[in-house]
């Protein structure tokens, strides 16, 4: 059954779905929505490294990844604010990347596939990567639920309640790391940044408590990607951004009918 | 005279072990800027601690230490083991983005059935609001909730910074109303940051003024009268000298001839 690439890039899909969902809310709920981008970006450099080195594209991205969640999360509240840091480390990152990429003679390789990414190409092994990471990632969060939650909600009720909270940040950002490292090489950097951020921004409409908010954005990602996969068969457009599309419509109409909602009360 | 400024070096050694938290030589720094210097102060259970001082004078810093939000460069920090401190933030920054009901924020960290939370929140003045989303509050409920959260734990020590901050005045009186009723019925000790000067004062068994250091500590008749606390507060305080002085003569007055005192 696992022969099937649709299936497979299916499973590979709801994979990053249920992970992302916690993740992209608590990205979400502390305004670090460029995170999910930065670490990509940093992972780049990973992938890059690691092809020059002829290592697994995975273990490159996932140190560059943690190491870029390690940097903000000390960095952080210094000098510098957390968005300021990320985008000089992104940029740097990324940049970094491309020029060790130029170094690289004989080996062609396009970092365009890791910014789309090819759902449709995920192999049996990636799949096992990908379901790992997001069953670690998964694990870690609810772990930490309760002090990630708190600390999101007030950094000083958090050390008053005996939790460090850039412990937890830094929980947050490895978790972030690990879902980026394992997903780049087959959703891309698009996907991964889009399917954090959007399905918590729509999940925000029908949710009045956190877990609440978790599922729902869960259920908008996994929505998103068996019709964005379907439509990508039916219509022949590239299955990444076509889930992203759905996603985004499931955004629209969920505002839309908010917004209604509230003016009839 | 529960308090005195001064003790004996024998009556030191022996109240040290009732003290719930005991700070030693406490310096604060941040980035090479020196906030707080050789702080020395100790909790003992039971009393009623204001700190007063300007603005930048340290005040929080010394609040975020005993939390523990802060490490400090010198001195140290002796907590009770297992003393429960509610500590209740001068304001927080709600994301609107967040959703979360006043009854869930409640039973956040503290194991505490539904029906406990809605006595409590009764008890804080805010009935019906179990159900209310956080962000959705005003300044003085979510002041409350804060402080009834706080309570919740059944703390030994109740940490407050500026807690009364976007309450109007009543709001205020209010809220220092039902932090000396608790410490009557808990006996829980109070350690509090306050502008409202002459309210909190007659509430006060100890004033510690700070400036980057403690400029001055006491009872409170006896912080007011002091030249570094003139010079810090000036002539600003004279009506609330006056204030305080006539309701420290009415300490153990009903609530309310109290409150015609502030008003």
């Amino acid at each position: 059954m696992l022969d099937d690439f649709m299936i497979r890039a299916f499973l590979a899909g709801i994979g990053l779905a249920v992970v992302s969902a916690p993740l992209g809310c608590f990205v979400v709920w502390r305004r670090m929505a460029y995170f999910g981008e930065a670490t990509a970006h940093a992972a780049m450099l990973g992938v890059a490294l690691s092809l020059a080195m002829q290592a697994d594209v995975f273990i490159g991205a996932l140190i560059f990844a943690i190491i870029m969640a390690w940097i903000t999360t000390q960095l952080s509240g210094r000098n510098y604010a957390m968005d300021t840091l990320l985008g000089v480390f992104s940029h740097s990152f990324l940049a970094v990347g491309l020029v060790v990429v130029s170094f690289l003679t004989g080996v062609r390789i396009d970092l365009m596939a890791y910014l789309f990414g090819d759902i449709l190409a995920v192999s049996e092994f990636d799949l096992g990567v990908i379901w790992t990471g997001a069953l670690v990632v998964l694990a870690l969060i609810l772990w930490r639920w309760k002090p990630l939650f708190l600390s999101t909600f007030n950094e000083e009720l958090s050390y008053a309640s005996g939790f460090n909270p850039k412990r937890e940040q830094l929980f947050l950002t490895i978790g972030l790391g690990i879902t980026v490292a394992v997903s780049i090489k087959v959703v891309g950097v698009l996907l991964i940044t889009a399917m954090l951020i959007i399905p918590a921004a729509a999940a925000r409409n029908l949710a009045r408590d956190p877990e609440m908010m978790v599922f729902a954005a869960a259920l908008v990602s996994c929505i998103s990607v068996t019709v964005g996969l379907r439509g990508s068969y039916i219509f022949d457009t590239p299955p990444g951004p076509t889930i992203v599309c759905v996603t985004l419509f499931i955004f629209v109409v969920l505002n839309l009918v908010n917004s209604v909602r509230k003016l009839t009360l | 005279m529960k308090h005195k400024a001064f003790v004996t070096h024998a009556q030191a050694w022996h109240s040290a072990k009732m003290n719930l938290i005991t700070i030693d030589d406490l310096s604060i720094s941040y980035g090479g800027v020196t906030a707080l210097k050789n702080v020395n102060l100790n909790i003992k259970s039971g009393e009623i601690v204001t700190i007063v001082g300007p603005n930048g004078s340290g005040k929080t810093s010394l609040l975020k230490a005993i939390i523990g939000a802060v490490t400090p460069v010198a001195g140290k920090i002796q907590i009770k083991s297992g003393l429960k401190v509610g500590y209740v933030p001068q304001r927080i920054n709600l994301d609107p983005t967040l959703p979360i009901s006043v009854g869930r924020f409640m039973r956040l960290t503290e194991k505490i059935t539904k029906k406990m939370c809605a006595v409590a929140l009764e008890k804080a003045g805010l009935p019906k609001l179990m159900d209310k989303q956080m962000s959705q509050l005003s300044g003085g409920q979510l002041q409350r909730v804060l402080l009834a959260r706080a309570l919740l734990g059944s703390p030994q020590v109740l940490v407050l910074d500026e807690a009364t901050q976007g309450l109007d005045q009543p709001g205020a009186a209010n809220f220092y109303k039902q932090i000396e009723k608790l410490r009557e019925e808990t006996g829980c000790a109070v350690l509090m940051i306050s502008h409202d000067l002459h309210v909190v004062m007659s509430a006060s068994d100890r004033v510690i003024c700070l400036n980057g250091h403690i400029c001055c500590s006491g009872t409170p008749q006896s912080v007011v009268a002091t030249p570094e606390y003139q010079e810090l507060f000036g002539t600003g305080t004279d009506g609330a000298l006056a204030l305080y002085r006539h309701s420290h003569d009415h300490e153990h007055a009903s609530p309310t001839s109290n409150s015609e005192a502030i008003s």
